[in-house]
């Protein structure tokens, strides 16, 4: 029934469609061979041997390298990699799934130790890790998550959690205004509309201020994760509610962009409007040394580490906790003054 | 008079867009001098909305000649980051400024090469330097966003000259000069007459390749100011996100200011009102609250309610009133082309 119907918008296709779309197909299609080609090459070029000998071997594949957060993150993983003597295959999926299942299906030929990815999106994953599971090969997930039912496929979960980043931010705002009566007027850039941390940081700081009448977010759009949007919309902001006391950004970025908007407002960020942001990137760390954020919750990309620790475990036969949640901080003004000069990314 | 005719409608939705404004904001149209320069949300609009207009004067020539140019977000994307590159390597704002324009054109004149040379179609001789130049991009920005902090590159986005944001005086100038270009010499009829029919105008006597290579270029170097302007703004360059989407934000504001698709003529003016369109309909989603998961729905239905209203034969259908008999239309093109 499948084929047929496959078939027969197959024939539409060809009777149909433009010359102009065919040769859009054909493109695309190259280029979908050529970036598959690239990461294939990247991850079997190495060590033909694969995982025999006592050293572990673990394939890795990544996201790509979209941000300076997942920059750092893979060096993180590499040099952690290094000095815990463990062999990394490294594959960059240039944020396609089909790059990433490839990837890890040469992983899977090459009988590595142990697999890790950070998935580029939540779902269809379960085929192939179907098949990691048959050739008894453990799989670790880091970063993000995957929506499978079946949570036998993979080991265990690393990486931040997004709602616990978003109470944080809260629980800072809730104890800077204890001894005021309020109204505490809150305006919100929020990340990228439907993505899992834009979602977990809003839900999980609405959850914290929520308990207190007080606390009113009188507007919240997207900023798209991005300096640009931040700015372009905490200026309407400005324009629309003249009365703004708190930001609160689901990242750096978006808060620096929003930064420049109050400046150009005639207000100071950092006292006349308080600023929480989410992230610790360098640029953002500056910006709260020099008092022109108030807050920032870490969401570290340094998860190598722990990384190389769960892979030994697993490798070994040991039972790990299905969720790991990477080790994180927060930063206040003095404290960042302290930390920038040691601060890797 | 026509051109002052087809000017109507969208001048009469932006007014509606803006009215929406006033209603949910009451001081929406009040502008103020603070911190030294002006202040207020129309200034705002003209503010933001000034690479959009840029990128949308060249997508309108472009289109003019019957093409298309996708790959502007790219070149807005590459501009930024290589003049943020070059600053942040203690190089002079000239300097920096100079390459970035300078591999803008080049990048143009590259996409015109294909067209007009190789005789590619333009949507997927565009469409290579699109992805590819996204990919460029991040390469000269290694994949980090480069913070830049120069008081002479912040002028060009984010600052203002004699209280006026200076986005905006580059805007006017582009556009005086190019509707001298195009309206006062007869380079505008050629544009359009290669648009209207490549091969009749060549064997006229006009040298359309050349023509198509400049048009594509001119779209890419607006894509550069552009690029410059959006980078400025924010004192960084982000080579993923700089100028995402913004072709087909450009190629709406071209179609709602009544420029045809299928080449063959043009309207500045239309463009610019529809570049503002778009912008306003931003400003209004934040301002009127949207929320961040119904915006685009929100935007899809004002936009397709705008392309309704400025289609004559829509227009007819709905509100009974006949101008003039309907195969006139096509009639007038026709003379157009054979101009």
């Amino acid at each position: 029934m499948n084929a047929v119907h496959r078939m027969l918008t197959l024939t539409n296709f060809r009777k149909d469609t433009p010359h102009v779309l065919k040769k859009i197909s054909v493109l695309v299609a190259a280029v979908v061979a050529l970036a598959g080609c690239g990461s294939n090459s990247g991850s079997t070029g190495s060590d033909p041997a694969g995982g025999a000998g006592d050293s572990i071997t673990m394939g890795f594949s990544q996201v790509g390298a979209e941000s300076g957060w997942r920059t750092a993150n893979t060096k993180s993983v590499q040099e952690s990699a290094k000095s815990a003597g463990i062999e990394l295959k490294f594959s960059d999926a240039q944020q396609k799934q089909e790059n990433q299942i490839k990837a890890l299906r040469s992983f899977i030929q090459q009988k590595v130790d142990v697999i890790a990815f950070s998935p580029v999106v939540e779902s269809g994953w379960d085929t192939v890790l179907k098949e990691a599971q048959n050739a008894k090969i453990p799989v670790i997930l880091t970063d993000r998550a995957v929506d499978s039912k079946d949570t036998s496929l993979y080991k265990t979960f690393l990486g931040s959690d997004f709602v616990e980043e978003g109470k944080k931010a809260g629980q800072w705002l809730v104890e800077e205004y204890k001894d005021e009566s309020g109204p505490v007027n809150i305006v919100e850039l929020q990340g990228t509309t439907g993505s899992a941390p834009a979602n977990d940081r809003k839900a999980g700081f609405a959850e914290v201020i929520g308990a207190d009448p007080k606390f009113k977010i009188i507007a919240s759009q997207t900023g798209d994760f991005t300096r640009a949007k931040g700015k372009e919309v905490m200026e309407a902001f400005l324009k629309s509610n003249p009365d703004i006391d708190v930001l609160y950004a689901h990242n750096d970025d978006m808060g620096l962009g929003a930064i420049e908007a109050i400046e150009g407002a005639g207000k100071t960020p950092g006292a006349d409007i308080k600023i929480i942001t989410v992230d610790a990137v360098k640029d953002g760390m500056q910006a709260l040394a020099d008092g022109k954020i108030n807050y920032i919750v870490e969401c570290s990309p340094l998860l190598g580490p722990q990384l190389m620790d769960l892979a030994k475990k697993v490798v070994a036969g040991e039972q790990v906790p299905p969720r790991v949640v990477t080790e994180e901080t927060t930063f206040t003004q003095e404290q960042a003054k302290q930390a920038l000069p040691s601060r890797q990314y | 008079m026509a051109a002052m005719r087809r000017l109507i409608w969208p001048l009469l939705i932006l007014a509606a867009l803006l009215l929406v404004n006033v209603a949910f904001i009451p001081g929406f149209l009040s502008v103020e001098v603070r911190e030294g320069h002006l202040y207020g949300s129309l200034i705002d609009i003209l503010r933001f909305g000034a690479p959009l207009i840029l990128v949308s004067l060249g997508m309108t020539l472009v289109i003019a000649t019957g093409g298309i140019d996708l790959s502007v977000g790219s070149v807005v994307a590459i501009s930024g980051a290589l003049a943020c590159l070059q600053l942040s390597q203690d190089q002079g704002v000239f300097t920096a400024i100079v390459l970035a324009l300078g591999l803008s054109t080049l990048l143009g004149a590259w996409n015109g090469f294909l067209v007009a040379g190789i005789g590619i179609q333009p949507i997927i001789a565009t469409l290579i330097l699109m992805v590819a130049g996204r990919g460029l991009a991040q390469l000269i920005t290694d994949g980090q966003i480069i913070t830049v902090n120069d008081p002479a590159y912040k002028l060009i986005g984010g600052g203002y000259w004699l209280t006026v944001p200076f986005g905006v005086l580059v805007v006017l100038a582009v556009l005086a000069i190019t509707a001298f270009l195009t309206r006062r010499l007869a380079l505008g009829l050629l544009i359009e007459s290669v648009g209207g029919n490549a091969e009749a105008s060549r064997l006229a006597g006009i040298r359309a390749r050349g023509i198509i290579v400049m048009v594509y270029a001119f779209a890419a170097l607006c894509a550069g100011v552009a690029g410059l302007m959006i980078s400025s703004n924010v004192s960084s360059a982000d080579g993923n996100n700089a100028g995402l989407w913004i072709e087909l934000d450009a190629i709406l504001a071209v179609v709602i200011g009544g420029t045809s698709l299928a080449g063959g003529r043009f309207s500045l003016g239309g463009t610019v009102l529809g570049a503002l369109i778009i912008q306003t309909l931003t400003t209004t989603i934040y301002s009127v609250g949207v929320p961040p998961e119904t915006t685009l729905l929100f935007k899809a239905l004002v936009v397709a309610a705008v392309c309704l209203v400025q289609s004559p034969a829509f227009r007819e259908k709905v509100f009974h009133r006949r101008r003039r008999p309907s195969s006139a239309r096509p009639a007038e093109e026709k003379v157009r082309v054979t101009a």
